[in-house]
């Protein structure tokens, strides 16, 4: 049995990855059967029911909001566009961040210095600044907010990635490979992106709760998601403003935030254990 | 009443058996040699006796300890019994030593910890240990880290930590197997000179060291006892089959027939190599200076010398992975590009290399079928996938390895099947030179005889030339046609093995040869006939860099370096070759 089948084997039988991955499919599940059941939908306003709170009455489970708008529904559409910001991060990070990480340090030297330079630079744009000058230089959109979060999230990883392969290029398998002529691009693919995959796969559930937070966030400031489209972070920051009155709209989309970000959080430090080394036996 | 007594004592760890049903003694003051193949148990045992075993592990039996039952005993008095009954030194000297506590810091805090001497004592007894176990400068010492010391000194510190506190018995496990050969030789004779009545108890897996140091052996099969005895009875005759196939696998570096020179044309020729790493901040460090060497068709040629000596950059130079800067190399008479990237793919195919680390040098992502036919999708591009397949299959045939091997990873192999692989990976593009780095140091004695059986016939079959670097001159004895012996960076002798294993031109490689402990114990060898050990390669001693440790040096090796010149057939670099 390889390493990664052994990691496979451990991660099925831990009881926290069970648990916070049920719960996780579970949500998204709702999150997408809900609205197609629900008698309303996201844009339909109801001035009759303004600030209903949660009941079975007009099928309002989570209660209306200021304009009348079904929550249930709204918070649901929150959850998918948190829940596709995670898959566009954790893809971004995944497939940019680990090659361009494995390229630079398995190719060392002056491309090495040059390309993570790049990645410094990236680094030092304060992010909001970036995320601003996004938002002024093109039509405001809904997959600039992916854009602006992909670019940031794979830069760490294109660093531990590159670390890692740093060490594995003096490892003497790679060393093997290359005196017999193994072509650069089956080295990247066969020797080195296979043994990075144990880290790759513990940093990217960490980083999803990130990116999840930096929508969250920029929705919060108004920069994110623009309305009627919503997101859990558009929808705290309009139940802030609602707090005293109606503190469902707050409540309940911060506590599914939080839910969502713990199971990607608990699997992220279960995967940590499986995938370290030490306890490989 | 013994000192030690170990009875019917059992290790488990969940289903596997570390130790089983292990029984025997170590009387005051006695020399006892624990031996055994990696696996076998030996160190689990030892751990044991100290009560040093992680909580996963489940022991039964009886361990008595001057009187003390360690398996049952609290913290409390295994804290008394060890470093005061007891002591123990470890294979790895750097990691059992505090990097952030100077060496005498370390060496007081047991004689104060366990109420031995005063804070005032302390430091005084600390130097004088530290004289005893032969180190230079205590005083200077004494306030030193243990990242400045090299590698033998730290054992000695090791030593002299185990012994300060006067217990009655030393466990030393494998002391000596990250040391020199000469650095061994020496850390060997300080053991038996510094015991007075010290028990010893010497886990080891050379049996060479055993026949020269130890009253009584204990061998291990799988962490059962096979065979116990006075260890000129047991040398003489083993009762066991199991003492006798260890016994026939230690290297003899005093019998055996040696091979003669074989007559061919040169496949590789390395000429007047120099391979310099810059060390920032240090300037140059010259790893290999003009050497010159060639190897013929059919032929091994052996590189041997201590840690440090560049054995393992030139070769590296050779195959392209570390730039020359100087000197050539040549492959059939063709001068090859500097480095391996720069080189025809055919040359590459002709140059393998097998690494030291079995399992390091293999894929752990990837099955042994995968990585052996890894070579034929570069060299063999117009294979079918089957044809791949049975090729690979017929190759690890020859390795001596089945088809059940194929789907493996390579953590389920041994150390020795794991080589098995890493040869057929090399061998199955038939190059025309094989160079071997250290491939078999990390080995057990039965598997390595195993594998230089594998290269022998490879080369028998094919024509094959091997360049095998080895720290050991017994490991190369039986399979080398010529012996290259470095010290430095530079050649100090080349010579075929008829005249090098009869008659050392240069005091090194005689030292060398002197150093290795032969597994016999009515023969003599093991004897440190070498004080101190490789100076640092950044700063090389004047003239002859061997000339501060060498018995013979005269004023004109201290200055002026020896050419390498020729003496009856022998290659050699000495001003004094024809009185040695």
């Amino acid at each position: 049995m390889s390493a990664i089948r052994g990691a496979w084997r451990r991660v099925r039988q831990n009881r926290v990855i069970a648990i916070s991955g049920g719960i996780l499919i579970g949500v998204v599940l709702v999150a997408v059967i809900g609205p197609l059941v629900s008698p309303h939908d996201y844009l339909q306003t109801d001035f009759s029911n303004i600030l209903h709170s949660p009941s079975f009455t007009g099928m309002h489970l989570f209660g209306t909001d200021d304009l009348g708008r079904d929550l249930f529904v709204r918070t649901l559409l929150g959850v998918q566009v948190t829940i596709i910001v995670a898959l566009v991060a954790s893809t971004v990070s995944l497939v940019f961040g680990v090659l361009y990480g494995a390229v630079a340090g398995f190719a060392g030297g002056r491309v090495d210095a040059v390309m993570m330079r790049f990645v410094d630079t990236l680094y030092a744009l304060p992010f909001i600044f970036f995320v601003i000058l996004l938002m002024v230089a093109f039509e405001r959109n809904f997959f600039l907010i992916f854009v602006a979060i992909g670019a940031v999230n794979w830069l760490d990883m294109a660093r531990i990635v590159r670390g890692q392969t740093l060490s594995l290029r003096e490892r003497e398998f790679v060393q093997a490979a290359q005196l017999t002529g193994v072509s650069f691009t089956r080295i990247i693919f066969r020797h080195i992106a296979p043994n990075v995959i144990g880290v790759v796969v513990v940093y990217l559930t960490l980083t999803i709760p990130q990116a999840i937070l930096v929508e969250s966030f920029l929705s919060f400031l108004g920069l994110g998601i623009q309305e009627p489209q919503t997101s859990l972070g558009a929808l705290v920051d309009a139940g802030v403003n609602q707090m005293e009155g109606a503190s469902w709209m707050l409540l309940i989309p911060a506590a599914l935030l939080a839910l969502i970000l713990m199971c990607f959080n608990f699997i992220g430090d279960a995967l940590r254990d499986v995938f370290d080394s030490r306890r490989s036996r | 009443m013994s000192l030690l007594t170990v009875d019917n004592l059992s290790i488990h760890y969940g289903n596997e058996v570390a130790v089983n049903e292990l029984s025997f003694t170590v009387e005051d003051g006695e020399s006892v040699g624990l031996v055994g193949r990696s696996g076998s148990g030996k160190t689990q045992a030892a751990l044991a006796m100290l009560g040093l075993l992680p909580g996963s592990a489940t022991v039964t039996g009886r361990i008595l300890l001057a009187g003390v039952d360690v398996v049952g005993a609290n913290d409390g008095a295994l804290d008394e019994l060890r470093a005061t009954r007891a002591a123990m030194v470890f294979q790895d000297p750097l990691q059992a030593l505090n990097p952030f506590v100077t060496i005498g810091g370390q060496l007081r805090r047991i004689l104060i910890a366990h109420i031995i001497a005063s804070e005032n004592e302390a430091d005084v007894r600390v130097v004088e240990m530290l004289r005893r176990v032969g180190l230079p400068d205590p005083e200077r010492l004494f306030h030193a880290y243990p990242h400045t010391l090299s590698g033998g000194m730290r054992q000695r510190v090791m030593i002299a930590s185990a012994l300060i506190a006067e217990p009655e018995l030393l466990i030393a496990d494998e002391p000596t197997t990250a040391l020199d050969v000469t650095v061994q030789a020496q850390i060997l004779e300080l053991l038996d000179d510094i015991r007075d009545n010290t028990a010893l108890l010497l886990i080891t897996h050379d049996l060479g060291i055993v026949a020269g140091h130890c009253e009584r052996m204990v061998v291990l099969e799988k962490g059962r006892l096979v065979e116990e005895g006075r260890t000129a009875s047991v040398f003489s005759g083993a009762q066991h089959a199991h003492t006798q196939v260890l016994i026939d696998a230690a290297p003899r570096l005093d019998r055996g027939e040696v091979l003669s020179q074989v007559a061919g044309k040169e496949v590789l020729d390395i000429r007047d190599a120099t391979v310099s790493y810059d060390e920032p901040g240090h300037g140059q460090l010259k790893a290999v200076q003009s050497l010159s060497v060639a190897v013929k068709q059919g032929e091994t040629v052996a590189i041997v010398g201590e840690s440090g000596s560049g054995k393992s950059s030139l070769v590296r130079a050779a195959l392209g992975l570390v730039p020359l800067a100087a000197g050539r190399v040549a492959f059939c008479g063709n001068v090859l590009g500097s480095t391996v990237q720069s080189r025809p793919v055919t040359v590459r195919r002709n140059l393998q290399l097998v690494f030291q680390d079995p399992v390091g040098s293999l894929n752990p992502q990837m099955k042994v079928q995968a990585i052996v036919a890894e070579q034929l999708l570069v060299h063999g591009p117009g294979l079918s996938s089957e044809e791949r397949g049975d090729k690979v299959v017929a190759m690890l045939k020859k390795v001596g390895l089945d088809d059940s091997y194929l789907g493996r990873y390579p953590h389920e192999l041994s150390g020795g099947q794991a080589q098995r692989v890493a040869i057929a990976r090399a061998l199955i593009v038939e190059p025309k030179v094989l160079v071997c780095d250290e491939a078999v140091a990390a080995l057990d004695g039965s598997v390595r005889k195993q594998i230089l059986e594998v290269l022998s016939q490879a080369q028998s079959e094919s024509g094959l030339s091997i360049l095998f670097i080895a720290h050991d001159l017994a490991v190369v004895r039986s399979i080398s046609h010529r012996v290259l012996v470095m010290y430095m960076g530079r050649l100090v002798e080349l010579a075929d093995s008829a005249s090098l294993f009869t008659r050392a031109r240069h005091p090194y490689t005689k030292a060398l040869l002197e150093a290795v402990p032969i597994p016999d114990p009515t023969a003599a060898g093991g004897y440190a006939t070498l004080a101190g050990e490789v100076p640092s390669i950044m700063n090389p001693p004047s003239g002859c860099a061997f000339h501060p440790r060498c018995p013979h040096a005269k004023d004109i090796c201290k200055t002026t370096r020896p050419s390498v010149r020729e003496l009856d057939g022998v290659t050699v670099a000495c001003h004094r070759a024809e009185d040695i």
